[in-house]
């Protein structure tokens, strides 16, 4: 069969909403563009442990704490389910962490901004995870059928993360006045982090939208941003709390928020790793990793031993 | 104005030359990687193994207690199956015409084949 027939065929089953399973043909920048946006989502769940598992041992309760760390315990299985779809495709799990450690793969931008109060636990939770789950609901409906497995997986998990920072930051704001600003604070300063999670707007596209037309990606980024705003514009009434954009807005034409103008030049700057703490969370990935190996080395010395021993005893 | 070449990418999906990262492919360590499992989880008792995804581990008992902690940390298994990768053999989705042909024209082996009078009631 000609490349083109085959080409057909795979364009077929992902026009009539059949999934691509692992070993179904599949044109190579089909497995390549998933590789890379799987293992980038892998890393994201991996890196976004860091600024919530610096606050573990500073929850201001053992409730508290014991759900931050079921919650950073959650984002490691996520970040395993991902790697284990990825490896599906050809891709192994040393090559991914490899490229991770060494800077070339990345992760979502976000990460690389510190958590420097503990309302941040609260708006990391509220904001950052529910952005995350629009783009994740989204993908649940992913063409490749692993991918949408694990989405569906993370999605169930996820909607208590979301949860657990709101019910975090509404305790905050009927708190004292001390608690309050922390809690305005924190929304101050992951509101446009969090809206820049979508990526650039769709109008500064030039490509023709191969992801879409594969069906890797369903919404774009600016109707996922939209629905991002509209959602949380009106839960924070619930707070009390302000979002920081004098432009944000009503639009009863449009029956949308209207929203001010993200700082681009700020966004690709921590994509570019200048980020307030890129080089810092790259070096506690790696370090937890060099740190590990004897771990990894003791693990699989053992195995032998004991495999060894089967034999003999058999 | 900043100058860089914005390509269309989307949440989570960033194209390798916009990260100014380190484009060296990095080597991998090879020597002590783990082997790949498939994992196989009972949700209750009376219904089948059902298969969930993988994961990495040394053997065995490993690869049981990693999938615990993995794939059931809301209670969702009663009974953990785990075989490595390499010991599982797939048909190949190329073949599949040939392989499942011959049930393509058996219909009469579906209850709906047969017409029964009304009278006969439920069967």
């Amino acid at each position: 069969m000609s490349i083109q027939d085959l080409e057909k065929i795979f364009q077929d089953k992902i026009d009539n909403e059949i999934k691509i399973e692992p070993k179904d043909w599949m044109p190579e920048a089909y497995r390549k563009t998933n590789i890379r946006q799987i293992s980038q989502h892998a890393h994201s769940e991996v890196v976004g442990m860091l600024p919530e598992g610096n606050w573990i041992s500073r929850a201001p309760s053992l409730k508290r704490k014991a759900i931050l760390i079921a919650k950073v315990q959650d984002e490691g299985g996520h970040g395993l389910y991902l790697y284990s779809s990825a490896e599906t495709l050809g891709s192994t799990r040393d090559e991914m962490i490899a490229d991770l450690h060494s800077g070339k793969a990345k992760y979502s931008s976000i990460f690389n901004y510190p958590s420097l109060t503990w309302a941040d636990m609260g708006a990391i939770g509220w904001l950052v995870d529910g952005a995350a789950i629009l783009n994740q609901v989204m993908l649940c409906r992913t063409s490749y059928g692993p991918y949408a497995r694990a989405m569906v997986r993370i999605c169930k998990e996820e909607s208590f993360h979301q949860r657990q920072g709101f019910e975090s930051l509404l305790v905050l704001s009927r708190g004292t006045e001390e608690q309050k600003a922390m809690c305005q604070d924190a929304i101050n300063r992951w509101w446009w982090p969090s809206l820049m999670m979508f990526g650039p707007k769709d109008s500064e596209s030039t490509n023709s939208d191969q992801s879409m037309k594969w069906k890797i990606k369903r919404k774009t980024n600016d109707e996922l941003r939209q629905q991002f705003i509209d959602m949380i514009a009106e839960q924070i009434k619930v707070l009390g709390m302000t979002l920081p954009d004098a432009d944000l807005k009503w639009n009863e034409e449009k029956k949308h928020y209207d929203f001010g103008e993200i700082n681009w030049d700020e966004f690709w700057n921590v994509v570019k790793g200048n980020g307030p703490c890129n080089k810092q969370r790259l070096a506690a990935r790696n370090k937890a990793h060099n740190e590990g190996a004897w771990v990894r080395e003791a693990a699989v010395a053992y195995a032998e031993k004991k495999k060894h021993k089967q034999q003999k005893a058999a | 104005m900043n100058n860089y070449c914005i390509k269309k990418f989307y949440y989570g999906d960033i194209p390798e030359e916009n990260t100014g990262g380190n484009l060296n492919i990095a080597s991998a360590d090879n020597a002590h990687v783990w082997p790949l499992w498939e994992v196989f989880v009972r949700s209750k008792q009376g219904l089948d193994h059902k298969h969930v995804g993988s994961l990495h581990a040394a053997d065995a008992t490993m690869a049981i207690e990693n999938a615990r902690d993995v794939y059931t940390r809301r209670q969702e298994g009663v009974s953990i199956w785990v075989v490595e990768s390499k010991y599982i053999t797939a048909s190949n989705p190329d073949e599949a015409g040939e392989l499942y042909e011959p049930a393509a024209d058996k219909i009469y082996r579906h209850p709906t084949f047969y017409e029964l009078p009304d009278e006969v009631g439920h069967m």
